[in-house]
This record gives structure tokens, sequence and C-alpha cells, in this order.
């Protein structure tokens, strides 16, 4: 089942920055994963839930009512994959922004299926602040 | 002197990360991890750590048994249970464990058997190091934790 963790506010230098709260879905069957990835999203200000696989992921799309900011989803994940599900999920009209998060023995030919699968990034593992950040900083505009 | 206590313990720690990084143990990806840790989840390295050791316990196991029978043909599910190993080792900061766990995966590609069991014995000592390291570490972080929590009367 999914679960849900929160962040906050982030103070740049000496400056409050206002910031909206991000709302992410992390879907990864590796628990480290999922708990890493939550660190980070909380660290720069985002709340997430986590999904253990594809499938878990789509149901909670099923009714239409999940918004998500962004979807930082895995690749290899038994049940439904990441190719698979960012599929899905794009027929079924989800409109957040999705991050693939593919591991280093993944080939090219492996990482531009996922791309076209629609994907809006793609990044290889392991996930960092630094690496993530940049992608998303526009989602924080309220 | 309390104090002094407190400091020799850091010093204990700071030596001890000094030489699991000089060692090539760990990398800068150990850093990500402590840094990301804070006061409101100041257990988050202990707790992720603990993930990578119940995870790849799992996984080595089930690398033995399946190297262990003699029918045993399925190169491709060794392949990935070592993509999982390299990549939770990658996300901890493992590099040893890391660096042999890649080794161990050409030998699998290339379906040779008896280097798949040198490959095993390899990561199971590497793996078994860092554990113990780790252990060492999380104990001088608590008797640091807890000299610092002592107060004595004035």
């Amino acid at each position: 089942m999914a679960t849900k963790s929160t962040g906050g506010t982030e103070k740049t230098k000496s400056i409050e920055v206002k910031k909206k709260l991000i709302n992410v879905l992390i879907v990864d069957d590796d628990p480290l994963n999922r708990r890493l990835h939550e660190m980070i999203i909380k660290t720069i200000g985002g709340i997430s839930q986590t999904a253990k696989n594809g499938e878990e992921a789509v149901i909670l799309h099923r009714d239409g009512e999940a918004s998500f900011d962004l979807i930082l989803m895995d690749k290899e994940m038994p049940e439904r994959d990441g190719v698979s599900t960012t599929k899905k999920l794009r027929e079924m009209k989800v409109t957040s922004m999705i991050v693939g998060v593919t591991s280093v023995a993944d080939q090219e030919e492996e990482r531009k299926a996922f791309m076209e699968a629609g994907l809006n990034h793609c990044l290889e593992k392991p996930l960092t602040k630094a690496k993530i950040f940049p992608l998303i900083s526009h989602l924080f505009d309220a | 002197m309390l104090g002094l206590g407190v400091d020799r313990l850091q010093a204990d720690i700071n030596r001890l990360l000094a030489s699991l990084f000089h060692q090539g143990v760990l990398d800068e990806q150990f850093l990500q991890l402590q840094q990301l840790q804070d006061e409101t989840s100041p257990n988050f390295v202990y707790d992720v750590i603990n993930i990578y050791f119940d995870e790849s316990e799992k996984l080595l196991r089930n690398l033995r048994l399946l190297l262990m029978d003699r029918e045993f043909s399925d190169y491709k599910k060794i392949g990935l249970h070592l993509n999982q190993l390299v990549g939770s080792s990658s996300s901890i900061g493992a590099r040893r464990v890391r660096n042999v766990c890649v080794a161990f995966r050409s030998a699998s590609e290339l379906s040779n058997r008896p280097g798949c069991l040198r490959g095993l014995e390899v990561v199971e000592h590497e793996y078994h190091y860092l554990k113990n390291m780790m252990h060492e570490l999380f104990q001088l972080e608590q008797q640091r934790i807890l000299a610092a929590g002592v107060r004595y009367p004035m």
C-alpha cells in the first residue's frame, strides 16, 4: 500500500523562500530506494507517497483523484515495470511530470524505450538532491 | 572531562570514516546520506544502512542457493540479483562491494560457474567487512550520543 511522508519550507541562506509544497509519488520495488528518495524529496521541500510497483501506481490513479506534481518511476519492477506503468499512466491522461530512474546496467536502447513511453526526464541511480533539483525547481513556483 | 570523552569518540569516528574512504570501502554517496540526515530524522543513515543489510543478505542467500544447485543454469537470474546489489550498494556508497559485484556480474554474463562461485566468495567477504565496519561506526556514534547526554550535578 502507498505511504506518506511530509517535508516543509526551505530556508535558502538567510532568506526564507515561500515555496509551494510539491506532491511526489515514488514508485520503486526497492525499500532502500523508497526511503532514500523520500528523504531527498523531504529535504528539498516536498511531501511523498510511495508505491512498491507499477501496478500500485496505476491503482492510485484509477479513480482520477490522484494529483502528483512529480512521479519518480523506477524502471525495473515486478508485476508492472516502469515502461509499462508510464505508458499506462499517459493513456489514463495523467499529466504529472514523470522522471524515470534507471540503473547503470541499463542499455541505451532500454533508456530510449523508457523515454518514449512518456517520461519527461530520465536520471541514473543513485539519485541525489543535486541531480533532481534542477529538473523540478520550476514545480516549486506557487 | 566529559567534553574530552565526546571529543575522543568524535575523533575515533572521524578516523574510522577516513580509513573507510581511504580504503575505498565507502565513497562520496555515503556523505550524501549523512547530509540528508537532520534533527527530524536523526536515525536516517542507520535506517537506510539496515535496510541495505536486510535486502543484501536476502540477495546473497539467493545467489548462494542458485550456485550451489548442481543443475544450475539460470545466469540471467544471477544477473538480476547482482543488478539489484550493484544498485543498492551504489545508493549507500558501498564502493568496494559494488565493484566486486560488477566483476561477479561479468563472470555470470560469460556463464562461467567457477568464476561466479569465486565472485560470490569475494562479494560475501567484502559485504561482511563493510557490515562489521558499519557496526563499529554505529557503536561509536551511540557512545558519543550517550557521552554527550551525560550530566553531573554541579
